[in-house]
């Protein structure tokens, strides 16, 4: 798991003018690492949006007297055992991956921001239960924590995104708390309270577009990250469900056929790995080009 | 130190409080009867009132969870609905199948990580630097089960080298140890990197070279001493993300672990396991994470407990 020394971070957001951005863009993009992840990420969103002009038909139809065909010409990454095209269910892949990777970043970051905006503001009790709660969670690997959230919820892609995105709060509590703590005593905050704002205008309007730049870089890992828990769920068969076609979902379905037709479980893993690859290349760069202080 | 050490015990009861809520809870959470779902799909409608009176269903919710606690503490932790034995003994059978697989995997990763990062942090922007940096950043993005696929592919079928799942030999334990450290080979592999390029460029690295110490001094005796406390940090850290990835690497080898057994369970619905996984995987989390604060008395002086 990729986790952001806040206390370093954020810091960083202190004192970020306009022409820092313009630095930091001009940085990102003389990142050939940065650059190969958004090149990687644009083909990946791509595929997404044009799936069904790239593979028209039904990914999911069976024909069963092409089951598990090696690659060829016709169909450059061969056939699963249903015969369904390897390749136009790995597009299509794209647009449910795609979509759960947004639906969990945005699950973590709607309960997530607020709750660590609260706890970092107000401290006191309020800080102490949050905090209590975030222990609580951390006390479990974010995998096994999601998998524990499906066993309850139940199977689907629902309940994937929900499951993912619960694990993601506690991280973003804790790295929204950190950077609130190093900000809520600078002079703009003091200003703004001492004039009479409301809290809720101080932490949405004053303290969040300071501590915008770690979230943004956790945006980025987390979205890899919450591919690679998907794909997981799916591959132990209580993600996704068949015959929606999501990678980790196809990779499960593979491992019968591991033996005789190992190209099947092949070009999905190809896809997870490409497109968690394309998240934490341009996270690693978007990092760098924020913080120049902070690398892992 | 002894002070620390009951500090940081008494600091883990908050936390446990919460795992037990939280177990006790999910079974709360389900749709339908907890007495039916914890008895299973076939049990007869005298199992399911028996457990019902059991956990005290019918009683108000603090009381319930007081009889939930009662049993936490004495590890009943109630009988599998599938297998109906209880379910601390279907864990403890699994417990060191999951122990050694976490340890081989975590001492493959530090022996192949930490000097991977040395190497790369002593040769800042070398082809071996970006070889590391690559290397790592492909280890982190890999599904951890496509990779034991892979391996299975290359190393059991084409290459017939090693079994394919399983236990009963050292060589079962190869390939889902690799697959397993394959993430924490490059998660370590970026931090020692990143550390020991700050204790490089530190003053005291500089004294120790100005004196005339040997490189191999310098970077093991002075730089890497320092630069330790993060890396510790990380294997702890990562020894969660193990115990995560074991549910996978468990089902692709067919490895008799708790991760096995949790899939399993959640599989067959199979919730007093569940419960009874989740709080074991919990306890050794906190466990580790006690362990590496303690380490790091040992490791840097300078922090002083007391």
């Amino acid at each position: 798991m990729i986790e952001i020394k806040e206390d370093n971070i954020c810091k960083a957001a202190e004192w970020v003018p306009e022409n820092r951005f313009r630095r930091s863009w001009a940085k990102l993009k003389r990142n050939k690492a940065a650059l190969v992840g958004g090149i990687l990420l644009l083909v990946y969103i791509l595929s997404a949006f044009f799936a069904p002009v790239l593979f028209p038909g039904d990914p999911s139809a069976p024909n069963l007297i092409r089951s598990l065909e090696t690659p060829t010409l016709r169909e450059p990454l061969g056939t699963d055992e249903l015969g369904r095209s390897i390749l136009g269910r790995i597009l299509y892949g794209s647009r449910i991956s795609l979509l759960i990777a947004v639906g969990v970043v945005s699950v973590g970051i709607i309960l997530g921001i607020p709750l660590g905006l609260v706890s970092g503001y107000y401290g006191g009790k309020v800080d102490f239960l949050i905090q209590r709660v975030t222990d609580t969670m951390l006390a479990f690997p974010g995998f096994l924590l999601a998998l524990a959230l499906v066993a309850v919820l139940g199977v689907g892609l629902k309940n994937t995104v929900i499951s993912i995105g619960i694990s993601m709060v506690p991280m973003y509590i804790r790295l929204v708390r950190g950077c609130v703590l190093s900000v809520r005593e600078e002079d703009y905050v003091e200003a703004a309270r001492a004039v009479g704002t409301r809290d809720v205008i101080i932490l949405f309007r004053h303290i969040l577009p300071n501590v915008m730049v770690p979230i943004t870089v956790q945006t980025s890992l987390s979205m890899g990250m919450a591919i690679l828990f998907a794909a997981g769920l799916g591959f132990l068969g209580i993600g996704v469900q068949p015959p929606t076609p999501e990678w980790g979902t196809m990779l499960g379905s593979a491992r019968s056929y591991l033996f005789h037709a190992p190209h099947v479980a092949t070009f999905p893993g190809i896809a997870i790995f490409l497109a968690v690859l394309s998240f934490n290349l341009l996270g690693d760069g978007l990092r760098d080009a924020l913080d120049p202080r902070f690398k892992i | 130190m002894h002070n620390y050490l009951i500090k940081r015990l008494l600091s883990t009861i908050p936390v446990l409080i919460g795992i037990s809520l939280l177990l006790f809870f999910m079974l709360r959470m389900l749709p339908g009867d907890p007495a039916q779902v914890l008895a299973g799909q076939m049990a007869t409608p005298q199992e399911i009132e028996n457990i019902r009176h059991q956990l005290g269903l019918d009683r108000p919710i603090y009381e319930q969870y007081a009889v939930y606690m009662s049993h936490l503490v004495r590890f009943d932790l109630g009988r599998s609905a599938r297998t109906q034995n209880p379910v601390i003994d279907e864990i403890w059978a699994r417990l060191p199948n999951t122990l050694l697989l976490a340890v081989v995997a975590i001492t493959l990763a530090c022996l192949f990580g930490i000097p991977a990062g040395i190497i790369s942090a002593v040769r800042p922007y070398s082809w071996i630097d970006y070889l590391v940096t690559l290397s790592a950043l492909f280890g982190i993005s890999m599904p951890v089960f496509w990779l034991g696929l892979m391996l299975v592919v290359v190393f059991a079928v084409v290459l017939q080298w090693l079994p394919a799942g399983g236990t009963g030999s050292w060589q079962h334990v190869i390939l889902p140890a690799v697959t397993l450290a394959s993430f924490v080979i490059a998660f370590i592999a970026r931090m020692t990197r990143s550390t020991m390029l700050e204790t490089l460029s530190q003053d005291f690295t500089t004294t120790a070279r100005s004196k005339g110490l040997s490189e191999m001094v310098v970077i093991v005796k002075h730089a890497l001493k320092n630069a330790l406390i993060p890396i510790i940090t990380v294997v702890g850290l990562q020894f969660g993300f193990l115990l995560g990835g074991a549910v996978l690497t468990e089902t692709v080898f067919a490895w008799p672990g708790l991760g096995r057994l949790l899939y399993d369970s959640i599989s067959a619905r199979d919730y007093p396991t569940i419960q009874g996984t989740i709080l074991i995987f919990g306890l050794l989390y906190i466990i580790v994470n006690l362990v590496v604060d303690l380490i790091y008395a040992f490791v840097d002086p300078r922090i002083h407990y007391d």
